[in-house]
């Protein structure tokens, strides 16, 4: 997994509450057998105005002007800001691969969905819940340029040009896992002789719930 | 010191802490299917591991799976791509061991349906699936929850989940059900309470005597839509209705085995004094048939009210929520829920394609027949099983007279990954479970409502309330 320490970059506002996952990457896009690939179609449904097929390049797609993702200024963010719930609906890792390849890594909102807020951890891009006041704050700033620099380490954001700092909190345990950048399976694998041992026990327990 | 439901299933699967302070939760039962494992596979592949427990897993293919042209066998799916997917599964079991449930086994189904049915959910089980919907098992009292393919591949190789606990939220439901009202109508209604991050960070356990006097099918209905209101796993309680549900399907423990587990499965309830971090109380007399008139699933009605007014509600990012809903869906504020005219019916999806939903909304049809306006009705079992039950039973032949396409099992129109699809602009009545935009394909227009509903529906061509219907 790609680590995360800091990122220095711009914002980009979605100004909606509850975005779900099959906004962020629709169904027909779920049938490739890859993890990458997904970028192209990213809300894909918001950033084109005509309904898209897996292979096709956006080249081939007729843009939607007015969605703020195709608009000039936001071309190239970084970090994407955005309101309660985002990420609700299915639990489709393929949303998190299509922010990851687009170019976000990071995402700001008052509140994430679960699963999704897990599976962001899972491949090095980081949501960050901030009150909602300071999420309306960014929302007011946005459209003049909003650089941010984000400190993991630290638990900051500092918006750039302003001495602003908002700090945030985040699992201690998934922090270090996102600034090691280590892979995830061997960290557990190097516990098997305590799952082996929980799992003899289990079994004695409960045998009916192996069937070998 | 006194726990609730979900404390004791976790403390029964706590495994111990990593190193880095993540604590790991041991994995029971891992559902497989088409769509969210291939790169789990391919990942286990890449670093030479092999599946912890191969037992552990079972598969079907359910999502891509087309619902016509089934004796085909993968001949059927006419899409490269799904085919490639669908392709892949049966692959990665053949080469993995991992027992699978192919295209062309009466058993396939989607996979929500499946784990009951066979009795591969056991009451006190931990499950995972990359599918939002697993928390459908917490009906038996086994903690279900839907994770990412990188958690898929995880506890593949090391049958544990990497997850600090959530929190408890006991929702309270006193009274009865009047007729006509379901499980489906009840999870709405919850759902439109609490929205649709109500019970984030929790692990809803429904109780109270309505839960107590559902059947196991409306407790999988009410606990698959615990996703839609946040929580990750709902649960309920064991009781006779669980053990007997339980009792005699393929996979579930026989002999002393059997005895031994029921002795278990009967503390599987929370202690009388357990402390919840949040409750939900609600009289189940008081809801009405629920329609859906948004694109969330919180943006509900009861089918006797208006679809609300923006400007009438207080909440600024609400308000412009139910805008941009109304828009997408073409839908006035203050329109009569009963005038919002169908172009779709679907029955099916892993919330309501069990063989007693498909009882209730063949008993509505009584003699009815489809309304012109309807250009489909789809009916999609929830397994190749249910489809034979129904059959057996004459509900395919009520359906089928009444003007529904029978269809074979799969997710089918609820996610329009297979060729079920609404066209654009066009108002689907569906059983299923999320209303998002183009969910059910390209600008299509999701209603949820119940089995009945929909059924009634159909046949009027609008919503009408299926209590005074027919």
């Amino acid at each position: 997994m790609q680590a995360f320490t800091t990122l220095e970059g711009f914002a980009a506002p979605l100004d909606r509450a509850n975005v779900d996952t099959d906004q962020i990457i629709p169904k027909q896009y779920l049938k490739s057998i890859k993890r990458t690939g997904f970028g192209d179609y990213l809300f894909d449904a918001w950033r084109f105005t005509d309904p898209g097929r897996m292979g096709m390049t956006p080249n081939e797609r007729s843009l939607n002007r007015e969605f703020v993702l195709n608009q000039p200024e936001y071309q190239g963010a970084s970090v994407l800001l955005a309101r309660d719930n985002f990420g609700c609906g299915s639990s489709r890792e393929h949303a998190v691969w299509a922010l990851q390849e687009y170019g976000f890594r990071a995402v700001i909102a008052p509140s994430f969905a679960d699963i999704f807020f897990g599976n962001c951890f899972k491949n090095g891009v980081l949501p960050i819940a901030l009150d909602a006041a300071i999420v309306d704050e960014l929302f007011s700033q946005v459209a003049d340029g909003l650089e941010l620099c984000i400190d993991l380490a630290a638990q900051t954001v500092t918006v750039l040009g302003s001495e602003k700092v908002f700090e945030f909190t985040v699992d201690p345990a998934l922090k270090q896992k996102m600034l090691s950048g280590m892979d995830d399976i061997d960290l557990t694998l190097a516990e098997s002789a305590l799952i082996e041992h929980f799992e003899t026990g289990h079994r004695e327990r409960q045998p009916w719930l192996f069937r070998d | 010191m006194a726990q609730t439901l979900y404390d004791k299933i976790w403390q029964a699967h706590y495994v111990g802490q990593r190193a880095d302070g993540n604590s790991l939760l041991y994995i029971d039962l891992q559902l497989l299917h088409e769509v969210t494992s291939p790169q789990a596979f391919e990942g286990l592949q890449l670093a030479r591991r092999p599946l912890w427990r191969v037992n552990a897993n079972l598969a079907t293919p359910d999502h891509n799976v087309p619902t016509t042209d089934r004796d085909k066998g993968f001949s059927g799916i006419t899409d490269e791509i799904a085919l490639e997917q669908v392709l892949t599964l049966d692959e990665n079991c053949k080469k993995f061991g991992v027992e699978q449930f192919e295209i062309n086994d009466p058993r396939q189904g989607i996979v929500h349906v499946v784990g009951p049915e066979q009795g591969a959910t056991l009451p006190g089980m931990t499950i995972v699936c990359g599918d939002s919907h697993t928390s459908t098992h917490g009906a038996l009292a086994a903690l279900a929850q839907g994770i990412g393919t990188s958690e898929v591949e995880h506890v593949m190789a090391t049958q544990c989940l990497v997850q600090n606990k959530a929190k408890n939220f006991a929702i309270n439901v006193s009274g009865r059900l009047v007729p006509g009202v379901t499980a489906k109508d009840l999870v709405l209604a919850i759902i439109g309470l609490l929205g649709t991050a109500g019970a984030t960070g929790h692990t809803i356990e429904y109780r109270g005597e309505a839960i107590r006097a559902l059947s196991m099918e409306a407790r999988m209905t009410l606990c698959n839509m615990a996703i839609e209101a946040g929580a990750r796993a709902g649960l309920v309680a064991v009781d006779d209705t669980t053990i007997d549900y339980v009792a005699g399907r393929p996979f579930a423990p026989k002999g002393d085995q059997w005895d031994r587990a029921v002795a278990y499965w009967r503390t599987l309830v929370s202690d009388e004094d357990a402390v919840f971090d949040q409750t939900l109380d609600l009289d189940a007399s008081q809801i009405a048939p629920q329609v859906t008139w948004g694109t969330s699933p919180e943006m509900v009605s009861g089918v006797d009210q208006q679809v609300p007014d923006p400007d009438a509600m207080s909440d600024a990012v609400q308000a412009e929520s139910a805008r941009l809903a109304l828009d997408y869906m073409d839908l006035q504020p203050k329109q009569a829920i009963t005038d919002i005219k169908l172009d779709r019916i679907f029955i099916g999806s892993c919330t309501n394609a069990r063989i007693e939903d498909l009882r209730s909304a063949a008993a509505v049809i009584r003699g009815g027949h489809v309304a012109d306006n309807i250009k489909q009705a789809l009916v999609v079992p929830g397994s190749g099983l249910v489809k034979a039950q129904a059959e057996k039973e004459g509900l395919a032949q009520i359906f089928m007279d009444a003007g529904f396409e029978w269809r074979a099992a799969g997710c089918s129109m609820c996610l329009g990954m297979n060729p079920d699809q609404l066209g654009e602009g066009e108002h689907c009545a569906s059983t299923s479970n999320r209303n998002f935009e183009g969910r059910q394909g390209y600008g299509g227009r999701t209603h949820l409502v119940s089995p009945a509903m929909a059924a009634a529906a159909a046949v009027a061509g609008h919503f009408v309330d299926v209590r005074e219907f027919g």
